[in-house]
């Protein structure tokens, strides 16, 4: 087991992933996240809860990976002084989650940044709206947001702010560059600007509907989130889905990993100075898109992955005309590989530019398709393997140079193993029943869901409240870790590379902003 | 550059005929450039807000700009100022951490100007609503011409919005 050597009473959560559960007190978190990440584990998520109707205060959790397997660790805090200390120092990406959480719910780290993440000006300090007392519907003045961004001094070092609104059409976030010359020293991003209440949203929603708002937490994950919710509820409610529910649900993650690795592309090109890129890889993801409304009624395949199982099936025709897809995109895509791969303008884009190196990947917990592209090698699919990823032997693929080639490069390799993956899917599917009857289910139980999205990781942890409805849920988004590595990636480079570099990352607003 | 060239000439053109305005206007695609042609000297300029959107309509304003739509063929670009814009697409339930800015955005934007409302959130504030954190539809903070459902809405369905906010502008709303 994955989490034994931990002094802690476990018990195992039933469900798709290995997954445990157990208690820790706040002053015990430092020993054992250490110990976590000894042994080459790393915090998936950090998040809070008010426990106050039950006597108990409040409640950190932790969500701790490692390849094999997810612990989820509560520790109680009481509720007339809720502190724990700072885990940043063990787990870079606690920061910004504890800065989150101490917005959202008043449970302090004790960290040195006493800056808020989530809440600009339009609630006060002193309200925190995860807590039970405070009403959805509470509405505040709206303040003045001033951020306090770090400055840079030196000779001639100057700012550029840049949002939160962009130029193209991409999500709100402010960016603070320090730069000389073209140079940039340092980029500070403030985001947090979608922030529509996302965890408040989810208390006391019917459990069946939750899914609907897992899947808009990043809509670009759609499914990844919808499968990780319905992976959490299936889990509390200990019902596994038909076995044909379950490869439906990995053509359609493949599919949405494929759309959205063949826009990247196209504007990777675009950005590089290759329109013909944008236009041929934006024709093949529209087709993908087309394909996707005609056999399973919507482009994006939103609210497709229901708690239990699949809302829409294949017949044959369809098999076939994915199958026919497949073959077509393999074709295509490895002719436009050859193209970039050929094309020396864009490679001089491409290479050297934006370096995450291994070694600050790794200190920075980067996870997902970037983490990947400098060696990071986690992938849920290929590791936790939920089913049916456990009979599909997925190739994780990895790069060492952690430049936007490699970034690129990583796209390309999963869209092909995508697609192979996709075809062992139309080969191996089972016929039968596409969803299973959930139960009514009792409350206080907790189950964790665990996707590998096309970014990386969606983690969803559920908590069952009364007359079928939710407690608590905290959706996850893998932007959360990766987004200060675009911070690092960027040094040195020149500011004109920076949409560039942005883009092979390509991360999620909504999704962290929640 | 041999495979490149091929490529381009083996795919063809792509591009389909631009949806109607809508049913009462009834109006082929050649006077739906006209309209444009018309008011905005055939170039309608429009910049987005996201102004706090799951980024799933975002996908779709993309999709807009592939061959098939070529909303560019059209005569409309998405432009990066609000300051050259004749028309703002607004996506999301709005964020009150985003409702400045998009006042900001709206106020740069020289009259007369449209704005179109993306989306059930941006329609009226989607599965989001309103909240301490969200203002929910997009009316409740800057006046709207048109709103278009949808969760997203496809391409053509954000077409149709666009012109038949310009099909409406014409008749003074703006």
């Amino acid at each position: 087991m994955a989490f034994d050597s931990l002094p802690l009473n476990l018990t195992e959560l039933p469900g798709a992933v290995p997954a445990w559960q157990g208690q820790a007190t706040a002053a015990d978190l430092p020993d054992i996240c250490q110990a976590v990440k000894d042994q080459g584990g790393r915090l998936a998520s950090l998040w809070g809860t008010d426990e106050q109707d039950r006597g108990l205060g409040y409640a950190l959790h932790l969500a701790l990976a490692k390849p094999e397997g997810m612990l989820w660790l509560r520790a109680p805090l009481p509720a007339d002084r809720p502190e724990y200390p700072d885990l940043a120092s063990i787990f870079f990406p606690a920061g910004r989650m504890q800065r989150a959480a101490r917005d959202l719910l008043g449970i302090d780290a004790d960290a040195a940044d006493r800056r808020p993440w989530l809440r600009h000006a339009a609630w006060q300090e002193s309200a925190h709206p995860l807590r039970r007392e405070f009403a959805a519907a509470n509405v505040f003045e709206q303040g003045r947001d001033d951020y306090a961004f770090i400055a840079v001094a030196g000779d001639g070092v100057h700012e550029i702010p840049v949002g939160p609104v962009h130029a193209g059409t991409i999500e709100p976030g402010h960016f603070r560059f320090s730069i000389v010359g073209e140079k940039v020293l340092r980029l500070e991003e403030h985001l947090g600007y979608t922030h529509k209440g996302i965890d408040k949203r989810f208390q006391g929603m019917p459990l069946a509907e939750g899914a609907k708002l897992a899947g808009r937490v990043s809509g670009d994950s759609t499914v990844a989130y919808a499968w990780a919710y319905c992976m959490a509820l299936e889990s509390i409610a200990d019902v596994a889905p038909p076995a044909r529910a379950l490869w439906l649900r990995a053509l359609l993650l493949e599919r949405e990993r494929i759309a959205n690795h063949l826009g990247d592309l196209g504007y990777l090109g675009n950005d590089g100075g290759l329109a013909f890129g944008l236009a041929q890889f934006m024709r093949m993801k529209e087709e993908v898109l087309r394909l996707n409304h005609q056999l399973f009624g919507h482009r994006y395949l939103m609210d497709r992955i229901v708690p239990g199982g699949v809302a829409c099936d294949l017949d044959r025709n369809g098999l076939d005309a994915i199958g026919a897809e497949c073959a077509r995109l393999e074709r295509e895509v490895r002719l436009l590989k050859d193209i970039y791969d050929d094309h020396s303008g864009l490679q001089d884009r491409f290479l050297t530019c934006g370096r995450l190196t291994a070694n600050t990947a790794n200190k920075l917990g980067v996870i997902g398709l970037a983490g990947r592209a400098s060696s990071q090698g986690w992938d849920v699919r290929a590791q936790a393997k939920p089913a049916p990823y456990h009979l599909l032997d997925v190739r994780m693929k990895t790069h060492k140079n952690g430049d936007v080639a490699a970034r690129v490069i990583l796209r390309f390799d999963e869209i092909f193993e995508s697609l192979r993956l996709s075809r062992a899917v139309i080969e191996r599917i089972s016929a039968g029943e596409i969803a299973a009857a959930l139960p009514a289910v009792p409350a206080g139980r907790i189950g964790l869901g665990w996707v590998e999205g096309w970014r990386g990781e969606s983690v969803v942890a559920l908590e069952s409240g009364e007359d079928g409805s939710v407690r608590n849920c905290h959706a996850h988004d893998p932007s959360w870790q990766n987004w200060p590595a675009l911070g690092f990636a960027v040094i040195n480079n020149i500011v004109p590379d920076f949409p560039l570099i942005n883009k092979s990352f390509n991360l999620s607003y909504s999704g962290c902003d929640l | 550059m041999y495979q490149l060239l091929k490529q381009i000439i083996a795919v063809g053109i792509k591009t389909e005929a631009p949806p109607q305005a809508d049913e009462a206007l009834r109006v082929v695609s050649q006077r739906l450039q006209q309209e444009i042609l018309g008011m905005f000297a055939g170039s309608l300029a429009i910049r987005h807000v996201d102004a706090g959107s799951c980024n799933g309509c975002e996908l779709e304003i993309h999709m807009l700009n592939n061959p098939y739509y070529n909303i560019e063929g059209l005569g409309i670009r998405l432009v990066a100022s609000p300051r050259h814009a004749d028309l703002l697409l607004v996506t999301g339930p709005v964020a009150r951490n985003m409702e400045v800015a998009l006042l900001r955005t709206f106020d740069a934007m020289p009259a007369p100007k449209l704005v179109v409302a993306v989306g059930d959130c941006g329609c009226s504030g989607g599965i989001f609503g309103e909240s301490y954190a969200s203002r929910g539809r997009v009316s409740n903070v800057i006046a709207v011409d048109v709103a278009v459902p949808g969760c997203p809405p496809t391409p053509t369905a954000l077409l149709q919005g666009i012109l038949t906010a310009i099909s409406s502008g014409r008749h003074g709303a703006a």
